[in-house]
């Protein structure tokens, strides 16, 4: 029974109506043992262990990204591009922050409309379909499928083959989209199918036809999802090296042009890393902070946006 | 608003035809010139309203309905006549397949896998059953309100209410116009006039309810399905709604679904009684609580199970 907090009538004695027994513990509610008191100390201690000792490579990995990135950054940092001359100034990072920014949104336009597409397939017309299974059971196998396999797939269908010159940026977009693209399809079809289905019948018994539907009610309702879902694929894709490795290639100068080779900051931390000066590491070090911060400021807008979903997680 | 206002307009009193300042008994009657001009029809000497102005809406007759889930047999053989601009009760325990009746009716049991429905459903002489009817044109005919109200979350009260008509493609109505109207049927406007911008989700429970039977009613369908409209609501929520179900009787043939005997002794003309996915006996609810004419009805209206 609750207490009536506030009532005039707290405090006084309780009503003469009780519950049979109820002073009475019935036989069996004996309390708690000392040894399953023990066990759920140690239980408790050992699940923190865990997770401070997981938690200490994080903290480390940020540490030394500041102490040493932090060092690196200065505004000719993000205003020139690398030179790549031996001796002499080397130069900052802004054809790879540049290059990045475009092979990301490039295979972004590829992925997301395809993803979404997918997931609009499969939960709205596929449902419990065999086909729609199998292409989920693909989905789960692709996202799972390490990037370097997306890269070397790109360079053999694409760049062995000579498609419209050898190595291009356009081609590392397209073994970016590839690896986003499971992303994309699972985070979708998750939220898609969050949408409570009251909603469709609501649409369809008021007349719509099911395209309207999915494109007025579905889709808008699923909206914040589907928006925070892709970032998050956009900011797996940003800091991938291997796709790019084989498609993009390497190059130092900032260009606009994504039939021509280009330069990304992964590329760029690769290369720098491997150099035996030190200016050159701690660009590498520059570059993979500046790297960091960009995809913290996509996941900080996917959570923004998460908020203000009307959907239940 | 109360529902008295409506109803003082007397019957042959001519209506004007601008309709810019619309009261709702003047909305009324131009909504029946609009709809044919049929006569009005004269309600019985012991009603204590005056008549008030009606639609004819076109009744449903059901012809030998089945309706299984995958290899469950949910309904078995039922034909029902639910007459025209009258409420229809259907009631039965659960699982007597009384909302899978009502959602054949307008083909919402196609939206739930593996269920399949034969045997005709007559809209004014048409099967809606058949092969070449498209069920968009059904669903827009026959409207349905659900047990839990369901406003579409990323809309505004206004949005909500214009849904059902941006969704389904009409062109050249006044949605400002169709939106108040519907909103007053559904007796809904006076407490959300000044807010028509904040999400209907909003509202209370009852009001999200009536901003659905206003969404409904905006698309102007003939017939009305309710499946246990009130079953989510508290008692003065519930009153309302049942009020506003006699005051849409005068526009539309009403079929609601309830668990409650005294929603439906209250609300419906006729009461069919289902059970185990057949139709024991419809009739007027008068004689379906005091005397009915199965033993079964008898047992289950007096409460001895269900």
């Amino acid at each position: 029974m609750r207490p009536d907090r506030g009532s005039p009538r707290s405090g006084a004695p309780r009503p003469a109506v009780q519950f049979a027994g109820e002073a009475v513990a019935p036989a069996g509610l004996r309390p708690v043992s000392n040894g399953r008191r023990r066990s759920d100390t140690v239980a408790r201690a050992v699940v923190l262990v865990f997770t401070l000792i997981a938690i200490v490579p994080l903290v480390a990995i940020l540490y030394w990204l500041l102490k040493e990135g932090l060092g690196a950054w200065s505004k000719s940092f993000f205003t020139t591009d690398p030179t790549g001359r031996f001796l002499g100034d080397p130069g900052g990072i802004r054809s790879a922050i540049f290059g990045t920014i475009e092979m990301v949104a490039l295979a972004s336009v590829i992925a997301v409309p395809f993803g979404v597409g997918v997931a609009l397939y499969l939960v709205e017309y596929g449902k419990a379909s065999r086909f729609a299974n199998v292409v989920r059971y693909f989905v789960d196998v692709m996202t799972g499928v390490p990037s370097v396999v997306f890269g070397l797939f790109v360079y053999i269908v694409l760049v062995v083959t000579k498609v419209a010159g050898t190595f291009a940026a356009w081609k590392g977009s397209v073994a970016l989209a590839l690896l986003m693209l499971p992303v994309v399809i699972r985070s979708a079809e998750v939220v898609l199918d969050l949408v409570p289905n009251s909603l469709r019948e609501a649409a369809l018994a008021l007349g719509a036809p099911r395209w309207k539907v999915i494109f007025k009610i579905v889709l808008p309702t699923a909206l914040p999802g589907i928006v925070t879902g892709s970032l998050l694929a956009v900011a797996r894709a940003a800091g991938e090296t291997a796709p790019l490795l084989f498609t993009a290639a390497f190059v130092l100068g900032t260009s606009g042009d994504l039939s021509q080779r280009m330069n990304s900051l992964p590329l760029q931390i690769f290369n720098d890393v491997g150099q035996a000066q030190d200016r050159l590491v701690q660009r590498a070090w520059g570059a993979a902070l500046t790297l960091v911060v960009m995809v913290l400021l996509l996941t900080l807008v996917a959570r923004l946006i998460q908020r203000r979903s009307k959907l239940a997680p | 608003m109360t529902p008295e206002d409506s109803r003082t307009t007397p019957v042959e009193a001519p209506s004007p035809d601008t309709t810019t300042e619309m009261s709702h008994a003047e909305d009324r009657d131009t909504e029946a010139k609009r709809r044919g001009g049929t006569p009005m029809k004269l309600a019985t000497s012991t009603d204590r309203r005056p008549p008030p102005a009606e639609v004819n809406a076109p009744g449903i007759s059901l012809r030998d309905i089945n309706a299984y889930y995958g290899d469950s047999h949910a309904i078995k053989g039922v034909s029902l006549e639910y007459a025209p601009n009258q409420v229809t009760a259907m009631i039965g325990p659960s699982g007597c397949g009384k909302s899978t009746l009502v959602r054949c009716i307008n083909r919402m049991h196609e939206e739930i896998p593996g269920a399949h429905a034969e045997g005709e459903i007559l809209l004014d002489d048409l099967d809606i059953n058949g092969a070449d009817v498209d069920v968009v044109a059904v669903r827009r005919a026959i409207g349905m309100v659900f047990q839990k109200p369901n406003p579409f979350p990323t809309m505004s009260i206004f949005d909500n209410v214009a849904a059902g008509l941006r969704l389904s493609g009409a062109r050249g109505v006044d949605m400002r116009e169709r939106v108040e109207r519907s909103l007053i049927g559904a007796g809904l406007w006076e407490e959300v006039k000044d807010r028509l911008n904040q999400p209907g989700v909003g509202l209370s429970g009852g009001q999200q309810q009536r901003l659905c039977i206003a969404r409904t009613i905006a698309v102007e369908p003939d017939v009305i399905l309710m499946d246990e409209p009130c079953s989510a609501l508290d008692p003065i929520a519930t009153l309302k709604i049942e009020d506003l179900i006699q005051e849409l009787k005068e526009r539309y043939t009403i079929v609601i679904v309830t668990h409650n005997m005294q929603q439906a002794a209250r609300v419906a003309d006729t009461t069919a009684f289902m059970l185990l996915g057949e139709l024991v006996e419809h009739a007027p609810t008068g004689k379906i609580f005091s005397n009915p004419g199965d033993s079964r009805t008898e047992e289950y209206v007096t409460g001895k199970f269900g």
